[in-house]
């Protein structure tokens, strides 16, 4: 009998039917599904009373799928609500119902700073009943009380986009990368200014003593201008303006319209940019210096200063920096200057084109559509950075609406992140339906976001949760933090260029990565049982064994567990004949190791 | 097919407890596992294809190894001696390696572009130059892809690559990367540190919490995290594990291979082909020699490299695997024939060599020839694809395969590269 009845109700109310859908799943469960024979009869009425008492309360702490009407008084968010919901319609598709209220929490979290809410976090959440707690802890995430984090999260995020992961490249300082991202994300600086850094950086790249002029932005483009840097040329247009140029290095491209002049005629604009190799002592290289020369032209004259490109059949063709949309500029290779006579010549051409890209409608379709897929998991093309005719957006009122809102709005990342987390897409439990179980981008499909897409943590995100859950966050900050972090990192992150922005919507661990999390030492310092750890003040609490287990689920998972996890955790106790913090040791490596732990859902 | 050594104790391999049990199996001595080992390997050789990458890092001087000028002022001061291939004779300083020529040949017209550490690397790995917006598989990865039907019972990772890192499985994805273990064979972090039975209590435990998320049906990446954990217990407990015990082999055979980390590999690598192993890469750095060179090349580098290359090969022709296994010995550039200020070479693409052997390929052969002075390669040129491609087909491989990169662009295998024509009749 005890096994069909649901739990208490108050502890259902206060744990479950918050907590979790999926606690009030069990409770219908027990009513509908036929109960043994003889079971109703013989279950009193008072049972059968508190069963539907609970099913109430259940019913109504689950949030409903959240009403279209629920924009929170933010017009975008209003918009977005609407555009995708339409989408709905027209495909003949409905929405999933809402996520749990813990499942929210610690999808925000992970969104915003990188890491699963603590134990504290997800309780004062899910028990906070005001109706605006949604925006409320928004509005936290994204203000002084978090600003460490944050900022954290989105140096990870962009460093990997601006400089890939490879450790190996010496004219790239990481350190000063992430330094210039960690200032830049900490004062929430407008996205054109961030934008226009990177694209007319000059300056040493490492922050020493013993060099003057640190901008740490210059290691963007001090990496990418071998080969009259090509590299460059591709990886400004994709990250900033959606286009993939790269293949128009050598012809046109094959499916969208790009010209090979329009490569060349975009390289242009970096022609004038050297990245020096300055040494001190020693012939290692200790730092690079971005500059802006002359440059004279390749035919020798720098008022019309020219380069040319190879088309494949041999022939030689030239080019000027004429910008994507076609608007020249001054052919001059010369960097600006006053002459004797009090003329001013010259043109800084990268500076150019950060203005040009500044007001290109592509610039703010490009990072809407970039923050987009990182919270919703796909963009509304796929890449994120391919924009054009060829890979039609799957939203195209919704990504140009919010595109010119962001502009609007002087291209406040925090602003359009509000709009974002607080719509109702992003609301969505990621249990598919019958109804909308064929909305799967995974397979080919694009999306329509009926329900929330599965996604793998990145490393980072999995590095700064497992701190979390296991309380050692008191020893985040500092060097010897940092230093860590980075040894796991690498331990970790194999350096094989599988996530340089790509789509982190498939699982894509290797086995070492696997063995890293079952036997690695961080797991094996989380689930240390000595003194004073998280798992010694668990099971030296006051809670009985379901509190313990309940407090390690919520700590990993934000959840409760279910009724056959808390039987296959009470057998594991049985087998550890009563060694409780040895099984909970187990339960807890169990917990970190599973597929719901390092996906965010 | 099976490359699964019998079990010495007879357990059923399926039940989930008798892979922890596998865990005192492991203590088994390293005679009967190599004895069953040679029973197998008639019964291997038919059927498994195996490759394995010499990879030198730093970029070696190949005009004092494989193609000297003796007399030319680039010579430098290494006389050349005959080997066991006709016409054949290569640096002095390899004299085991003399031995065993009528096993490899030389392609002496390589002629690439690339001479900056980072990117020869990349573009010897791939067959591609590096470029931002693709990551192209290397050797491994391609290999051990295209041999997958033979790998179908291999519970250790197919592609391995010994000391440092190669390069990794791009857009082929994660299931090809390479598996990276020291040349003593230590795996890290393989060990729990905890008795069998309670690691089964774990796996159930965690087995309980994945199925739970996966049958709530969310998306494809629960079950594919699964997939991965499955695999990694399997690896965890196999006994195909005892093949990276390279410590276990008899006193004879580590003498023979030498001391080094680089013999060592050499010998473990030896080992995973016989464990039906598709694609293993073993490390030599040290190559970068701006400064004095030739003392370092003699004393250091070339004796180290002789011994446990001479040993590898030889050991696999003895065993008569050598027929079923392609050998590549190359670096990502070699060094300027000019000796520079400072006693040394610096890079140099232009003209150099790369040593085949193994497989498919015709043995005891040059392919091309360089000028007097060695700066220049005066007959047909071949580059980092062409060498794959060789690779390729001496492993019976198709060149007509096409993959598909992330941003849906159309790879053809080895970068289209051309077959080396003089390396198979």
């Amino acid at each position: 009998m005890d096994s069909v009845l649901p739990p208490r109700v108050e502890d259902m109310a206060m744990e479950c039917g918050q907590f979790s859908a999926e606690g009030s799943v069990m409770v219908w469960a027990t009513v509908i599904l036929p109960l043994p024979p003889g079971l109703l009869g013989r279950s009193c009425w008072l049972v059968r009373i508190a069963i539907l008492a609970g099913l109430f309360l259940a019913s109504v702490a689950r949030p409903a799928s959240p009403a279209e009407s629920e924009h929170f008084g933010i017009p975008q968010v209003k918009f977005i609500n609407e555009q995708i919901s339409s989408h709905w319609t027209d495909a003949g598709l409905k929405p999933s119902e809402a996520a749990a209220d813990g499942e929210w929490c610690r999808r925000v979290y992970l969104d915003i700073i990188g890491r699963i809410p603590s134990l504290d976090e997800v309780r004062a959440y899910v028990a906070d009943s005001s109706p605006t707690k949604r925006p409320d802890l928004v509005d936290r995430l994204l203000g002084d009380e978090f600003i460490d984090d944050y900022a954290r999260n989105w140096t990870d995020v962009w460093s990997t986009v601006l400089i890939g992961r490879d450790v190996g490249n010496e004219m790239v300082s990481r350190p000063g990368m992430r330094q210039y991202l960690r200032r830049s994300f900490s004062k929430n600086i407008p996205y054109d200014r961030l934008m226009e850094e990177l694209v007319t950086a000059t300056g040493v790249n490492t922050n020493r003593k013993e060099a003057d002029g640190f901008h740490g932005a210059a290691n963007f483009l001090s990496g990418k201008l071998d080969e009259n840097g090509v590299q460059a040329t591709a990886k400004t247009a994709q990250i900033f303006l959606g286009l993939q140029v790269q293949c128009t290095q050598c012809h046109n491209h094959p499916f969208n319209k790009g010209k090979q002049n329009q490569f060349w005629e975009l390289n242009a604009f970096f022609r004038q940019t050297r990245a020096l190799r300055r040494f001190s002592g020693t012939r290692d290289i200790q730092w690079i210096e971005l500059v802006d020369e002359d440059f004279p032209g390749e035919g020798g004259n720098a008022e019309e200063a020219e380069l040319y490109y190879e088309l494949r059949n041999g022939l030689m063709k030239v080019a000027y920096p004429v910008f994507v949309d076609g608007t020249e500029i001054s052919r001059s290779g010369y960097v600006p200057r006053t002459l004797e006579g009090g003329e001013g010549i010259g043109v800084n051409r990268r500076r150019e084109l950060a203005s040009l890209i500044k007001t290109s409608p592509l610039m703010p379709k490009a990072i809407v559509n970039r923050m987009w897929g990182h919270f919703l998991g796909y963009g509304f093309t796929r890449p994120v950075d391919d924009l054009g005719e060829h890979n039609p957006p799957s939203h195209p009122e919704l990504l140009d609406g919010l595109a010119e809102q962001f502009r609007q709005q002087s291209f406040d990342l925090k602003e359009l992140i509000r709009w974002i987390v607080l719509s109702r897409p992003y609301a969505l439990s990621s249990k598919a339906t019958k109804g909308n179980h064929r909305d799967d981008p995974a397979l080919g499909e694009k999306p329509k976001f009926t329900h929330f897409y599965l996604r793998q943590m990145r490393a980072e995100e999995l590095y700064e949760s497992l701190l979390t859950a296991t309380e050692a966050d008191q020893s985040r900050g500092g060097e010897e933090a940092a230093k860590k972090k980075d040894e796991w990192l690498s331990q970790f992150i194999t350096t094989f260029g599988t996530d340089e922005g790509d789509d982190a919507t498939a699982f894509n661990g290797s086995i070492p990565q696997v063995l890293m999390m079952f036997n690695g030492d961080l797991i094996k310092q989380a689930t240390n049982a000595g003194k004073g750890g998280f798992l010694d003040r668990v099971a030296n609490g006051s809670m009985k064994n379901a509190g313990k287990i309940t407090t390690l689920y919520q700590s990993a998972l934000a959840r409760n567990p279910s009724a056959k996890e808390v039987a296959a955790a009470n057998e594991m106790l049985v087998a550890r004949k009563g060694d409780a913090i040895g099984a909970l040791a187990d339960i807890w490596w169990a917990v970190l190791n599973s597929n719901e732990f390092i996906i965010n859902h | 097919m099976s490359s699964r050594v019998d079990l010495p104790i007879g357990m059923n391999r399926r039940h989930f407890i008798s892979h922890l049990a596998g865990a005192a199996a492991m203590a088994a001595p390293a005679t009967a596992f190599t004895n069953s080992l040679r029973a197998n390997a008639t019964d291997l050789k038919k059927r498994h294809k195996s490759a394995i990458l010499l990879w030198m890092g730093g970029g070696p001087s190949t005009m004092d190894l494989w193609d000297l000028k003796p007399g030319a002022p680039t010579g430098g001061p290494f006389k050349q001696i005959a080997t066991s291939a006709d016409g054949i004779a290569i640096c002095e300083h390899l004299p085991l390696m003399s031995k065993q020529m009528h096993h490899m040949s030389i392609v002496r017209s390589m002629s690439t572009r690339e001479a900056d550490h980072m990117r020869g690397r990349y573009s010897m790995h791939t067959g591609y130059v590096p470029n931002p917006n693709v990551e192209h598989p290397g050797y491994g990865s391609i290999i051990a892809h295209e041999l997958a039907e033979q790998v179908a019972d291999l519970e250790i990772p197919p592609f391995v690559s010994i000391g440092s890192g190669s390069v990794g499985p791009g857009f082929l994805g994660m299931t090809w990367a390479p598996f990276q273990v020291d040349s003593n064979g230590n795996v890290r972090n393989l060990d729990m540190g905890i008795d069998p039975g309670r690691l089964e209590q774990r796996l159930k435990m965690l087995a309980t919490i994945e199925n739970k998320f996966i049958a709530e049906k969310r998306g494809g990446s629960a079950e594919d995290h699964r997939k991965v954990l499955d695999k990694t217990v399997k690896l965890m407990t196999s006994k195909q594990m005892e093949a990276f015990k390279v410590m276990q082999e008899p006193k004879e055979a580590q003498e023979k291979y030498g001391s080094s980390g680089f013999g060592r590999g050499c010998l473990l690598a030896r080992r995973l082909v016989e464990a039906g192993v598709p694609f293993i890469e073993v490390d030599l750095g040290g190559w970068d020699m701006h400064a004095d060179i030739f003392p370092a090349l003699a004393d250091r580098k070339l004796p180290e490299l002789d011994k446990a290359m001479s040993a590898l090969v030889s050991d696999l022709a003895d065993r008569g695997l050598l027929d079923d296994t392609a050998i590549v010995w190359m670096g990502e550039f070699s060094r300027t024939p000019t000796v520079n200020g400072g006693g040394g070479r610096d890079h140099w693409a232009r003209s150099w060599s790369v040593v085949v052997g193994g497989a498919d390929f015709n043995r005891g052969v040059v392919v091309g020839e360089t000028s007097s002075d060695g700066k220049e390669v005066v007959t047909e040129p071949y580059a980092s694809q062409d060498v794959m491609a060789s690779v390729l087909k001496s492993l019976g491989l198709s060149l007509e395969t096409t993959f598909t990169a992330k941003n849906g662009r159309p790879m053809k295998i080895a970068n289209s590269g051309k077959v080396i024509k003089e390396l198979f009749t």
